[in-house]
């Protein structure tokens, strides 16, 4: 189970500098570790993560296995109009979330 | 790691001595100083790069590795003309040499970007910032990691 | 090594159980953290445990078994569940003895909902203990003491104050004795349950109090209990009860 917490206020004044928090859950496994009988667990991690606002792309992060499990992103975008900010990790072995949250710019 | 290692040692001892299976704790090789530069010139390609500008921030002492509260700010009024493209961050000692690297543009507003990294061993963190007029800025920090006593594989 | 000689060091020199720490002493291990670890935990938008507790909050809906979900007859958490986390282990009458949160969840799920217990551990067992127990939070510790639960909290009072283990320690020596003290490089915490379950950033996952008492025996190379066991139930027992009237913070997060 995948979830997700966003953190993004409703509403905004147009030009208002807005910060945007997101957390999701994922083991970001590093392909480091060993079992107790020595087998590698194979790398398992988040690899990037967008984020856009009414279709165009306002923020984006590469992740390598040195981001802690359970990534926690903090950025910011300007609140330029009213619409949907839509989130994506997608990572190793398919991994694909998608999320939104709707925003008021008046 | 020379606390784990010599733990690790006399623990492989003790349980070679009562006849318990011993932990297999093999540890990748880590990267190096010279590893997280040949990591950086990847990135910067040939462009020169100057302390400044961008500010890395972290803890100096934290209770455990694993989650480490990480910040990068970089002092641009992020217009069309003047911005930050691009903050990368690197390690010395982790296994592999990258962390992490956040894409900004105008858009942002503000170039400030915070998350949580992990830190295999007291090292220094690298920080660098590539601005909308293709220079090359950087910020380095140190952070000593310790370890709590009683975990879960007793290592 | 180091850890060996620093607790041979503590083995000398606290020689007997020096006794329990005063009410007003008493300190959460919150208050032992680095700032930007209590920052953490202070933000539900970036504490890791409320990703728990969000699942908990799904699964409270769900209907499982023979259709029924927990929201069925105990209806909004917020209000039904409010102090019910800071009341256990409480002591179940069928079963003549004080059970854990975890254990009252399965007991539910077994006699009510006609699920599957769930395993303890397991992801939907955490989610839904931390969902009941994030209902608690800002409310004091107030496990019932009476005659039914006075024999098992001496025995969690035994077991806090029994020496173990090959490194021969009890846990008062730690908790009791040596708190606010280094240990390997952390300062000693006087080992309250108040954030159970909690996100441990050891584990890199949210784990119970069984889990963390597993892992304090296994640090002084005891044999630890199986999840479930009475030792470990009589055990939270008596460290609610010694915790009690601290508030509940869960989830909390603790290197």
């Amino acid at each position: 189970m995948a979830s997700a917490l966003i953190n993004v206020p409703p509403r905004a004044r147009r030009g208002e500098i807005i910060e945007i928090k997101t957390l999701i859950s994922h083991v970001m496994e590093t392909g480091f570790r060993r079992t107790q009988l020595g087998a590698v667990i194979p790398r398992d991690i988040i690899r990037r993560f967008v984020c856009t606002y009414n279709g165009a792309e306002v923020f984006r992060a590469d992740l390598h296995p040195a981001i802690a499990a359970n990534p926690f992103i903090v950025f910011s975008t300007v609140a330029t109009e009213s619409g949907t900010l839509v989130f994506e990790w997608t990572g190793d072995n398919g991994f694909s979330v998608k999320e939104t949250a709707a925003i008021t710019v008046e | 790691m020379e606390r784990r290692r010599s733990r690790r040692e006399f623990l492989k001892t003790v349980a070679a001595g009562v006849g318990l299976a011993s932990v297999a704790v093999v540890r990748p090789a880590g990267a190096t100083p010279a590893d997280m530069q040949a990591a950086v010139r990847k990135v910067v390609g040939g462009a020169r790069v100057t302390p400044g500008k961008v500010k890395l921030d972290l803890p100096p002492l934290i209770e455990n590795g694993n989650a480490v509260p990480l910040t990068v700010t970089v002092d641009s009024p992020m217009t069309e003309a003047q911005h930050v493209r691009a903050v990368h961050v690197f390690t010395e000692k982790n296994p592999q040499p990258y962390v992490v690297s956040f894409y900004l543009g105008p858009r942002a507003g503000r170039a400030r970007v915070a998350t949580r990294v992990r830190l295999a061993d007291s090292q220094n963190v690298v920080a660098i910032c590539e601005l909308s007029d293709g220079s090359f800025w950087s910020d380095s920090a140190g952070v000593v990691v310790t370890l709590a006593a009683c975990l879960e594989d007793g290592i | 090594m180091r850890l060996l000689l620093a607790l041979n060091l503590l083995t000398v020199t606290a020689s007997a159980v020096a006794g329990e720490i005063a009410l007003s002493d008493r300190r959460s291990g919150y208050e032992f953290m680095s700032r930007e670890t209590r920052a953490m935990q202070d933000d539900d938008t970036a504490n890791p445990g409320m990703l728990w507790v969000l699942e908990g909050g799904a699964l409270w809906s769900r209907k499982t078994g023979t259709g029924r979900a927990c929201a069925d007859c105990h209806g909004d958490a917020a209000t039904s569940m409010k102090g019910v986390a800071a009341r256990h282990p409480a002591f179940d009458a069928s079963r003549r003895r004080p059970v854990s949160l975890e254990q009252r969840i399965n007991v539910c799920r077994v006699d009510r909902q006609q699920a599957p217990a769930l395993a303890y551990e397991s992801r939907e067992l955490l989610a839904l203990t931390a969902y009941v127990a994030r209902q608690s939070r800002g409310l004091p510790i107030d496990v019932a003491t009476d005659a039914r639960t006075q024999p098992f909290l001496d025995a969690g009072r035994a077991t806090f104050q029994r020496r173990q283990g090959q490194l021969n320690l009890a846990c008062a020596q730690c908790h009791d004795d040596n708190w606010g003290r280094q240990l390997a490089g952390n300062v000693i915490p006087q080992g309250h349950p108040t954030g159970y379950p909690l996100y441990r950033l050891e584990w890199q996952g949210l784990g119970s109090l069984q889990r963390r008492l597993r892992n304090c025996l296994v640090g002084i190379r005891a044999e630890p209990y199986e999840y479930g066991a009475p030792e470990l139930v009589d055990l939270e027992l008596y460290l609610m009860w010694r915790a009690r009237g601290m508030p509940m913070d869960a989830p909390a997060v603790r290197p």
